[in-house]
């Protein structure tokens, strides 16, 4: 290497902060994944999405109460609406979706939450989140599906609770 | 196009000027299509709906936004790379291209291609947006058509290989002159990086489209495509970085600060830009949670040599401001010379890059993702970048470019700076209220005045949008205005070409490993295999081609 010259040393004071940059974001990444608990959607094996009808659980569409404050809401994504597409659960509730397409790629996003998925036709999809507050939330699918994406929505509709007043929520 | 003769310093380059002149042509009469259609979407956003009077040319909605989104990020870019890096790799090696045969040939290939995939895209028969997802299915013509514009960039490619091949015959132990340099890593990162759409389009959707075969596969499609798609953007923004590297510090009245860390930029874009499609997939079932992570720590890996790019090229552009009397930490900014509209552009481009950057880094960072994937913010980060980082820059470029080639001065400085501002200003509002509505759960790609979950809040910023998209519109024609002006009635003759600019520390100080290829590119290989390798075997291993191909427009 040269001399170390005026440039060089302005070149390494620049290198190192841009080098430092990223790699805290990666930390950041690491302690939100594993410290927080965000998680990304994985590997949940696959379906013939031509047999739906006959594959359980998507051959019965449903919203499943799986202990007080645990619900699985078995969900298929068709061209243009979920089936199903109005959800009760009460405020507090965790609530995992197991959801996949019929024909063609549509997502599933609820918006002010971390539910955010693609549903892929032939692709299981897996993910919980939890509703603390009570309300309206939308169902939005957001990836284009046809002529008539702009009308598939559907509505979770999470009510408050007295056995959860206790505040357990954020 | 007959306007070019000896005389204007084509000299030897006769060829290269017009089949530049060709590309750019069709470079930009796709970006016309691109900004009117694009005028509609951010008019419907604002809740004027005007598809039922525009049938039967754009059909509806999304019909028009596939046509935005083919013509203006695969053709307008496509082509004008193809025109633009040629061009320079002949300027800075001071020789022709290797074959002036092959340079039309591959012309009128790309051109061909465009046609074929243009007659189903304008005639509703294709309306499956520029990512084209399958089991959503096009007609046939428009996957053949697109993969032979592929192929043509391929031929580019080898052009510029064997222009270089050529050269270094006779310049043993030389530095690549650094824009021929830049030109050839663009084309080799893209060269490689287009293998999964070829993939995609010859093994899955071409035989699928035909009927050849039943079905398809969702996700192994999304997979091949994303394998491109992400260093797309680079493909993209490359040639912008070659214009701020080797002709911005000139322009601006300066050296190039660092020509070596230049070189080590493109570099690392050459190695990393590739195995790290997975960050568009981070909500996509079937990909594992630790595969996802290892591209997202790859894709802050490339955020390195874009912040390379930013200290060089500030710290040049620093360099012409005091060269022109500038002091102070930040009052030199000010002594740059802004009545240019190619520098204009340009810098105006760079400023709103930093914004584009900083939500590429959002984007990157998996966990936040989840907040913003596939909504309106997207949109709105897509239109910083693509939009005007690059489409600036190339605007810009073709301020000096088009009066080069045509041998005719700018038809008028100061149109072309009222469209520079006018972009930017437009799209701080456009890309802000985008932003702004990704953020209050907005969808992107939907269309927006007849959506049956269109929420109070989102109103004032999708009228905003639809503001901004018109003054983005209104850009846009001026610069037209100019662009065929300047072809056709503009009477001087054109000022000399920008020439390379000069760097403080030179090529002679960068390490000769740089210009070594095959170790580069074998590095390439490497970090794609291994990124890449485990999860697509594992997936070619589970899938079956069931998806039958549907038409849900």
């Amino acid at each position: 290497m040269k001399t170390p010259s005026k440039i060089y040393l302005y070149e390494l004071f620049w290198i190192l902060p841009s080098l430092a940059i990223p790699v805290g974001m990666i930390a950041a990444l690491l302690v939100t994944s594993f410290g927080a608990n965000i998680h990304l959607p994985g590997l949940e094996g696959r379906v013939d999405p031509t047999k739906l009808e006959s594959t359980p659980p998507f051959d019965k569409p449903v919203v499943v109460q799986l202990s007080p404050d645990r619900y699985e809401v078995h969900m298929v994504g068709e061209t243009w609406s979920f089936d199903p597409s109005e959800i009760r659960v009460p405020a507090g509730a965790e609530v995992t979706f197991v959801a996949t397409s019929r024909d063609v790629v549509h997502g599933l996003f609820i918006p002010y939450t971390h539910t955010n998925v693609m549903l892929l036709p032939g692709q299981i999809s897996r993910v919980t989140t939890r509703f603390d507050k009570p309300g309206t939330y939308l169902l939005l699918c957001h990836e284009y599906c046809g002529i008539g994406h702009h009308t598939m929505s559907g509505t979770i509709l999470v009510e408050a609770s007295p056995n959860n007043s206790s505040g357990e929520g954020k | 196009m007959a306007t070019v003769s000896a005389a204007t310093g084509a000299g030897d380059f006769r060829t290269e000027y017009q089949v530049t002149q060709a590309y750019l042509i069709v470079a930009l009469v796709a970006l016309f299509g691109g900004v009117v259609t694009g005028l509609f979407q951010g008019l419907d956003n604002a809740g004027i709906n005007l598809y039922p009077r525009l049938a039967p040319v754009v059909q509806s909605y999304y019909h028009g936004l596939t046509m935005h989104g083919v013509l203006n990020v695969l053709v307008y870019t496509t082509f004008f790379i193809s025109g633009f890096l040629p061009f320079m790799t002949a300027r800075a090696l001071k020789r022709p291209l290797a074959s002036g045969k092959l340079a039309w040939g591959t012309f009128w290939l790309m051109l061909a291609g465009l046609v074929l995939a243009a007659i189903p895209l304008v005639g509703n028969q294709a309306t499956v947006l520029f990512t084209f997802y399958p089991p959503m299915q096009a007609h046939w013509a428009f996957y053949v058509g697109l993969t032979l514009v592929v192929v043509g960039t391929w031929l580019v490619t080898l052009n510029l290989a064997l222009t270089y091949r050529a050269w270094r015959r006779s310049h043993r132990g030389e530095p690549t002159p650094l824009a021929a340099f830049m030109s050839l890593v663009t084309f080799a990162m893209w060269t490689i990086a287009s293998l999964g759409i070829a993939a995609e389009m010859l093994f899955l959707v071409i035989p699928w489209s035909l009927g050849l075969v039943a079905g398809t596969d969702a996700l192994l499609a999304r997979v091949l495509f994303w394998f491109t798609g992400h260093p797309i953007v680079y493909f993209w923004l490359l040639p912008a970085y070659l214009s701020w590297y080797t002709l911005v510090p000139r322009q601006a009245g300066g050296k190039l600060y660092s020509d070596p860390l230049a070189r080590v930029s493109f570099i690392i874009f050459l190695v990393f830009s590739t195995p790290l499609g997975f960050h568009h997939q981070y909500a996509d079932p079937g990909i594992g949670e630790g595969w996802k992570f290892v591209h997202a720590f790859l894709t802050f890996t490339v955020f390195f040599p874009s912040l390379m790019t930013f200290f060089n090229v500030v710290a040049s552009l620093e360099s012409g401001g005091r060269a022109r009397g500038g002091r102070g930490w930040v009052s030199w900014f000010f002594k740059l010379p802004w009545g240019d509209p190619s520098l204009a552009c340009q810098i105006l481009a760079m400023l709103t890059f930093t914004f584009g950057g900083i939500g590429g880094l959002i984007n990157a960072s998996a966990d936040l993702d989840l907040v913003v994937h596939n909504t309106a913010w997207i949109a709105g980060h897509l239109h910083l970048t693509v939009g005007t980082a690059v489409a600036l820059t190339y605007m810009g470029i073709t301020y000096w470019l088009v009066p080069v080639l045509w041998n005719r001065a700018l038809w008028s400085r100061g149109l072309a700076l009222a469209q520079a501002w006018l972009w930017v200003f437009g799209m701080l509002i456009f890309s802000y209220s985008l932003h702004t509505l990704g953020l209050l759960g907005m969808p992107r790609r939907t269309m927006m005045s007849e959506a049956t979950f269109l929420q109070p809040e989102w109103k004032t910023y999708l009228t905003m949008v639809g503001i901004g998209g018109a003054i983005l519109f209104l850009s846009a024609l001026l610069y037209f205005l100019n662009m065929v002006l300047t072809m056709t009635v503009s009477k001087q003759p054109a000022p000399a070409m920008p020439e390379f600019a000069e760097a403080i520390s030179g090529p002679a100080e960068a390490p000769a490993i740089l210009d070594r290829w095959p170790v580069w590119l074998g590095m390439s290989a490497a970090l794609i295999l291994f990124a890449y390798g485990p999860p697509i075997y594992q997936l070619l291993r589970t899938t079956s081609l069931n998806n039958p191909g549907l038409r849900v427009w």
